[in-house]
C-alpha cells in the first residue's frame, strides 16, 4: 500500500490531451467564475476547487459510462471532470432556468442524475453513504458499475464515514472512497483534527484495501485508480484512495484563508496539478507550445461562450415555482 | 370483495412480497431482518424466498443504513430500510431531512428517491423513552417527505404497497402494538393510494379524526358513547402527507363539531396543523371550538401506570366528545 502504481505504458498523447483539458477546463471554471463572483454575478456559496484539480481529472478518465460519482460542497471540478455541461453549470450559478437544477440547487447541488452524478452536497459527509448505496443499488441489480464517492478529511471524522465504508466492505461493493485531503476541515487543520493524518489507514483498520496517492499528480492518481476500477470490476472492491492535496485558497471564495502558511501554499503551488498536466502533454507527447495556447484559448472560448449563455438565459420565475410546489 | 384475517405484519409481509416478486430493484435492509425475519416477524420467509442480495442484515449503524438507502433510491432501485424503533431514526435524520427530502427540489425536479423507511412507533408495555416516542410530527414539517401511518391490516398493506409504486421518500411508521391485530385483507391486488383517508365508522353528531394506534382505541371510545345515544364519526386519515383534507373538512362541516386524538405529545403536533386547517375552513359553521387529546408534553416514563396516564386513553376521548357536545355545561345548566 502506500506508494501509486507506476505507469505500466506510456500515455498516449491522446489520453494526456484528455487529462490536461479536464484539468485546464477546472481551473478556468473556477478562476472565471471568481470574477464573475466578484461581479455580483454569482451570489450564495462557491468553493473553489482551485489546486485540487488533479484529483478530480484523474479519477474521472478510470471511469466508463455507466458509472456513477458522489460529490462535495467543493464539486464544480468533479462535476467538469465527469463531463458536465459548463452552460449548465454556468447557468446554474447565475440562478438561470437552463442551469442543471433549474437554479433551484445552486454551487453546491450542481446533478446529473441521468450522467450518474449523485450530485455535490452541502452537508460534509453525506456523500459517503449516497455513494455507497448508488454501489448497492447496482449490486442489486447485476450492473457492474463502479461508484466513486469524493470526500475529504473533513468528513473522514463524521460518522458516516465509517458506516458507509464499512456497510460497502462487508457486501464487496463496486465502490471507491477518494479521500481529497487537503488538509483542512474549513480552517482547521488536520494535526487538530485527528491523531492519525494518514487517512488511508481508515479503510486498513476495516479491512478495505487502501492506497495513498499525490493527489496533485494527475497521472498518479488515474494510475491507483484504475488498479481500484479493475479490483471493483473484479467483485473484490470497495477500494479508498487518499489524495494528498492543499487548496489555493480558504475554504470559500470570501475566505482570505489566512491562517494557511505562507511557504506551504508555496510548496504545493509549485507543484500544481494543472502546470503538472500541461508538463506532461508536453514533454511526454511533445506538444507545441502552440498548440497547447490554442487548448487553452478554446477552452476560454467556450467558458465565455457559457457565460453568454446564461446572461441570455430566462430567469426563473415565481409562477413556475408555484407549480412544481404542488403535491409537495 | 372477498376478503381473509391476517395480521397487521402479515399483511406487510405480503405487501413487501409480491412487490418484490413484480419488481426485482425492491430490497430491503435492517437490523435481524434476514435469517431471523426481524423483530416483528414482517420479513420472515423473505430471504429463503429472495435470497441475501434482497434480503440483508445491516450492522447497527442507522445513519449509514438510512443514507445507502437513500443513495440506492437515488440511482434507481427501491429500498426498504426497516428501523427497529422510530427512536433509532433519529441517528438518520441528516439523511431523511436534507438529503432525501431535499433531493428533488434541488436538482430542479429531476432527481426523485423512492426510499423507503419502515419504522415503528408508540407507547407499549414499558419499553421506556427512548423505545415509545411517536415522531411523525417530526417528519410531517419537512417538505419532501411522505407520511404513512396504518391503523389497520388492510391499509398496511395497501399503502406500503402504493409506496414502492411512487417516486417520493416515505416515513412508514407503523406502531408497536398493531403487529398482532388482525383485520379483513381484501383478496387479490389491493393498492391504497396516499392522500385519501377513510371513515372507519360512520357517524352524524361527532367526527373524531385519529391514526395508528388511535383508531383502535377511539373506536373503541365510540362504542361506549354509542350506547349513550351519540353517534361518532371516526376517520382515519392514513396517510398525514399528504393529508385529505377534503375529507376532514367534509366531514366536520356534516357533525359541525371535531376531536382530535393523537398519541404523540402536543406541543407542535400534528393535531394542532389539522385544528388550524379546520378554523380556517369551517369556523363559521361549528358548534363547538376543536378538542385535541394528545399525549403529555414530556418523555414518556417506563412505570406502566404512568405511560399510560401520558397518552390518551379511551376515558379521555370519550370525555372529549362529551365536551363538544356540551354535555357537561348542559348538565350543570339543568341543575
Amino acid at each position: 500500500m502506500g506508494a501509486a502504481a507506476t505507469l505500466q505504458n506510456a500515455p498516449s498523447r491522446e489520453f494526456l490531451e484528455k487529462l490536461f483539458r479536464t484539468a485546464y477546463k477546472i481551473r478556468v471554471f473556477e478562476s472565471e467564475g471568481i470574477k464573475l463572483y466578484r461581479q455580483g454575478l454569482i451570489r450564495g456559496y462557491f468553493h473553489p476547487y482551485l489546486g485540487q484539480e488533479g484529483i478530480a481529472t484523474g479519477v474521472c478518465a478510470a471511469l466508463s459510462e455507466g458509472d456513477y460519482i458522489a460529490s462535495t460542497h467543493r464539486g464544480h471540478g468533479h462535476c467538469i471532470a465527469w463531463g458536465a455541461d459548463v452552460r449548465k453549470m454556468v447557468a446554474e450559478l447565475l440562478q438561470k432556468e437552463t442551469g442543471y437544477c433549474r437554479g433551484y440547487g445552486g454551487s453546491m447541488h450542481i446533478a446529473d442524475i441521468s450522467k450518474g452524478n449523485l450530485g455535490a452536497n452541502g452537508i460534509v459527509g453525506a456523500g459517503t453513504p449516497l455513494g455507497v448505496g448508488a454501489a448497492l443499488a447496482n449490486q442489486v441489480k447485476g450492473s457492474d458499475a463502479v461508484t466513486v464517492t469524493f470526500s475529504t478529511d473533513g468528513a473522514s471524522n463524521n460518522g458516516t464515514f465509517l458506516e458507509s465504508l464499512n456497510l460497502a466492505a462487508i457486501w464487496n461493493l463496486n465502490y471507491i472512497l477518494v479521500v481529497e485531503n487537503n488538509q483542512y476541515a474549513v480552517s482547521t487543520r488536520i494535526e487538530e483534527s485527528t491523531r492519525e493524518t494518514d487517512l488511508y489507514k481508515r479503510g486498513l483498520a476495516i479491512g478495505v484495501e487502501s492506497h495513498q496517492v499525490d493527489g496533485n499528480d494527475p497521472l498518479a492518481v488515474h494510475a491507483v485508480m484504475e488498479q481500484a476500477v479493475a479490483t471493483c470490476r473484479a467483485g473484490k472492491g470497495p477500494v479508498l484512495i487518499e489524495a494528498k492535496t492543499y487548496r489555493h485558497m480558504g475554504h470559500h471564495v470570501n475566505d482570505p484563508g489566512k491562517y494557511m502558511p505562507e511557504d506551504e501554499l508555496a510548496y504545493y503551488k509549485a507543484r500544481d496539478p494543472v502546470d503538472r498536466a500541461r508538463a506532461a502533454l508536453k514533454e511526454m507527447a511533445g506538444v507545441s507550445d502552440e498548440d497547447i495556447a490554442a487548448i487553452e484559448a478554446e477552452i476560454a472560448a467556450e467558458f465565455a461562450d457559457a457565460v453568454e449563455f446564461s446572461k441570455n438565459s430566462p430567469e426563473v420565475t415565481p409562477e413556475s415555482f408555484r407549480e412544481f410546489a404542488v403535491g409537495y | 370483495m372477498a376478503t381473509r384475517e391476517l395480521m397487521y405484519r402479515e399483511a406487510l409481509r405480503e405487501a413487501i412480497d409480491e412487490e418484490m416478486a413484480a419488481n426485482p430493484t425492491v430490497f430491503i435492509i435492517g437490523e435481524g431482518i434476514a435469517e431471523r425475519g426481524g423483530s416483528y416477524k414482517v420479513t420472515e420467509g423473505l430471504l429463503a424466498k429472495y435470497g441475501p442480495k434482497r434480503v440483508r442484515d445491516t450492522p447497527i449503524a442507522e445513519a449509514g443504513m438510512i443514507g445507502v438507502g437513500v443513495g440506492a433510491a437515488i440511482a434507481g432501485a427501491r429500498p426498504i430500510v426497516e428501523i427497529l424503533y422510530v427512536d433509532f431514526a433519529m441517528l438518520g435524520m441528516d439523511m431523511i431531512v436534507n438529503q432525501a427530502a431535499k433531493f428533488r427540489l434541488m436538482t430542479g425536479g429531476d432527481g426523485r428517491v423512492p426510499f423507503i423507511m419502515r419504522t415503528q412507533g408508540g407507547t407499549g408495555g414499558g419499553v421506556a423513552a427512548q423505545h415509545s416516542q411517536s415522531l411523525e410530527a417530526l417528519f410531517y414539517h419537512i417538505p419532501g417527505l411522505r407520511v404513512v401511518m396504518p391503523s389497520t391490516p388492510a391499509d398496511a398493506k395497501g399503502l406500503l404497497k402504493y409506496a414502492l409504486r411512487q417516486e417520493d421518500p416515505v416515513m412508514f411508521l407503523e406502531h408497536k402494538h398493531l403487529y398482532m391485530t388482525k383485520g379483513p385483507v381484501p383478496d387479490g391486488e389491493h393498492v391504497v393510494p396516499f392522500g385519501v383517508g377513510d371513515i372507519k365508522r360512520e357517524g352524524s353528531d361527532v367526527t373524531v379524526i385519529a391514526w395508528s394506534n388511535m383508531i383502535p382505541r377511539t373506536l373503541e371510545a365510540a362504542e361506549a358513547l354509542a350506547a349513550e345515544g351519540i353517534n361518532v364519526e371516526v376517520i382515519d386519515p392514513r396517510t398525514l402527507v399528504p393529508l385529505d383534507r377534503d375529507m376532514i373538512i367534509r366531514s366536520v362541516l356534516k357533525t359541525r363539531r371535531c376531536v382530535i386524538v393523537q398519541e404523540a405529545n402536543r406541543r407542535g403536533g400534528v393535531a394542532s396543523d389539522i385544528a388550524s386547517i379546520i378554523q380556517e375552513e369551517c369556523f363559521y359553521e361549528m358548534d363547538a371550538p376543536v378538542e385535541i387529546v394528545a399525549g403529555m408534553d414530556i418523555p414518556v416514563p417506563f412505570n406502566l401506570t404512568l405511560e399510560k396516564a401520558s397518552v390518551p386513553q379511551k376515558e379521555d376521548v370519550v370525555a372529549a366528545v362529551k365536551r363538544v357536545l356540551h354535555l357537561q355545561s348542559l348538565a350543570a345548566a339543568a341543575e
